[in-house]
């Protein structure tokens, strides 16, 4: 039976979460004090190459556990505290990332995660690209990295929630 | 209205008030265990409850009252529903409301209002999950009434009290085999109206297999708040009726005195319900909506199944 396998692979296995590690201290941002402890996220793909997603792909999976802290990944922007933007922004997604900008409701916390939205990085100048995140809407933290760890967002998001 | 009814009404508001988001965080706690995650602790969904209570609701362009109004009347039919059904106690004076047809109108008024307030966003997937929760409304509404009559048939009583109380008299009743029926075709009811797996997935981001979470995609901020409040109520409402229905033992009578034990008793039932219902969860994927239909029709055969044998085994 599928379902006994499936039982003793969650006995093997047990706690897939590595211990918590210390609190990186203070909060990020000054807009996340009326957060305390919550923070829905909201991942906006702005031209990424899909690096950067599947980093916040393990920041949210069993082994980073995003979720402990806090923060949790939402359907829409309407629900979200916080963007997570990757990649250059390109012309298509320039529109598109200021609509889900403006349908956050403030206080609103805008990440640049990747090198790429933090100054456009290898993309920087191309045809097809209008800029880094900041070009088009205002941005609170700079989360370098190419990709940046799935333990770096873990840590920027816990200077939000604060736990 | 005396003293010992007022408390016991308060009571049954609070416990389902303040205990819903925490039935919610100890599902997503057992799952997150059981998927080797650490988890966010029970108490995280009254965090974003009392942070979303504390920032504006949005109302987005060309909605009109049909969207501002469904937070409130959800949450006014879920607390309406949290007094009168026989949750803690069945000697509550509001009993005589708590009737079948009564529960089960009010549970539709919820979800027809927030059926109403998405297509009111005319976005293409409030439209769509308006259309998925009526579908799937139309086929849990008459399992619900059928499985009643199974329970009521015997007691001549929609009254859910009643039903209780005759339960509480006569045990055996329990395993009849219309009882068993009811109680597995309510329980498949229970899941498909509450939006759990397999019927829905409350933790998705995919939009194309959302139900209940497509609804809601434009609400932000209190208004937000109030609706994943009445979501959490309904589902404690509903695991609370199954517990009284099928195991009513330990629910308090017209005495004050065993009011506290009710509650304790009718909190760890729900809670059990809850954590089963979490642990199932990490066994199953969600169901083809198209294969839902064929889920809540068994379900309605289980019904069938447990009125008849009601007239002809008892």
């Amino acid at each position: 039976m599928a379902v006994f396998t499936l039982w003793r692979k969650i006995r093997q296995v047990g706690r897939t979460a590595e211990p918590r590690p210390p609190h990186p201290g203070g909060l990020s941002c000054p807009k996340a004090a009326a957060l305390r402890g919550s923070v829905q996220v909201r991942h906006v793909d702005a031209g990424s190459c899909n690096g950067c997603e599947i980093e916040i792909g393990s920041a949210f999976g069993p082994v980073y556990d995003g979720e402990r802290y806090g923060a949790r990944l939402v359907a829409s922007p309407r629900h979200a505290d916080v963007l997570l933007v990757t990649g250059p922004v390109t012309r298509n997604m320039a529109v598109p990332l200021l609509r889900t900008f403006e349908a956050v409701s403030e206080p609103r916390i805008v990440v640049a995660v990747g090198d790429c939205a933090v100054n456009a990085g290898e993309f920087a100048g191309g045809y097809g690209v209008r800029g880094a995140v900041a070009d088009v809407v205002p941005v609170d933290v700079d989360l370098p990295g190419c990709p940046p760890e799935p333990a770096a967002i873990v840590a920027a998001l816990r200077g939000f929630t604060g736990r | 209205m005396n003293g010992p009814a007022l408390a016991a009404i308060a009571a049954q508001l609070v416990v389902t008030v303040a205990g819903a988001p925490l039935l919610v965080g100890l599902m997503r706690q057992v799952r997150a265990r059981l998927e080797g995650r650490a988890g966010a602790g029970v108490g995280q969904p009254w965090r974003d409850l009392r942070k979303l209570l504390r920032r504006p609701p949005v109302t987005p362009r060309g909605t009109g009252w049909a969207f501002r109004l469904a937070p409130l009347l959800l949450v006014g039919s879920a607390l309406v529903l949290a007094a009168i059904a026989p949750l803690v106690t069945v000697a509550s004076p509001l009993d005589a409301l708590a009737d079948l047809f009564a529960v089960v109108g009010l549970l539709a008024l919820g979800t027809v209002t927030l059926a109403l307030a998405a297509l009111d966003t005319g976005t293409a997937f409030g439209g769509m999950g308006a259309s998925r929760e009526i579908t799937v409304l139309a086929l849990v509404e008459p399992t619900i009434l059928v499985a009643g009559f199974a329970l009521s048939a015997r007691v001549g009583s929609t009254n859910l009290a009643a039903i209780v109380t005759a339960t509480l008299h006569d045990p055996l009743r329990v395993a009849s085999p219309a009882s068993l029926l009811a109680a597995a075709a309510l329980l498949i009811v229970v899941i498909a109206e509450t939006g759990r797996l397999p019927v829905d997935n409350p933790d998705t981001h995919l939009e194309l297999t959302m139900i209940h979470e497509a609804m809601i995609l434009e609400y932000a901020g209190s208004d937000l708040a109030l609706v994943e409040l009445a979501a959490a109520m309904r589902l404690t409402i509903m695991l609370g009726l199954l517990a009284s229905l099928f195991v009513p033992w330990g629910i308090a009578g017209a005495s004050l005195v065993a009011l506290p034990l009710a509650v304790v008793i009718f909190v760890a039932k729900v809670a059990a319900l809850g954590a089963g219902l979490g642990a199932v969860e990490v066994f199953v994927a969600k169901l083809r909506l198209f294969r839902v239909p064929e889920l809540l029709a068994g379900s309605f055969v289980l019904a069938l199944l447990a009125v008849a044998s009601s007239f002809f085994l008892a």
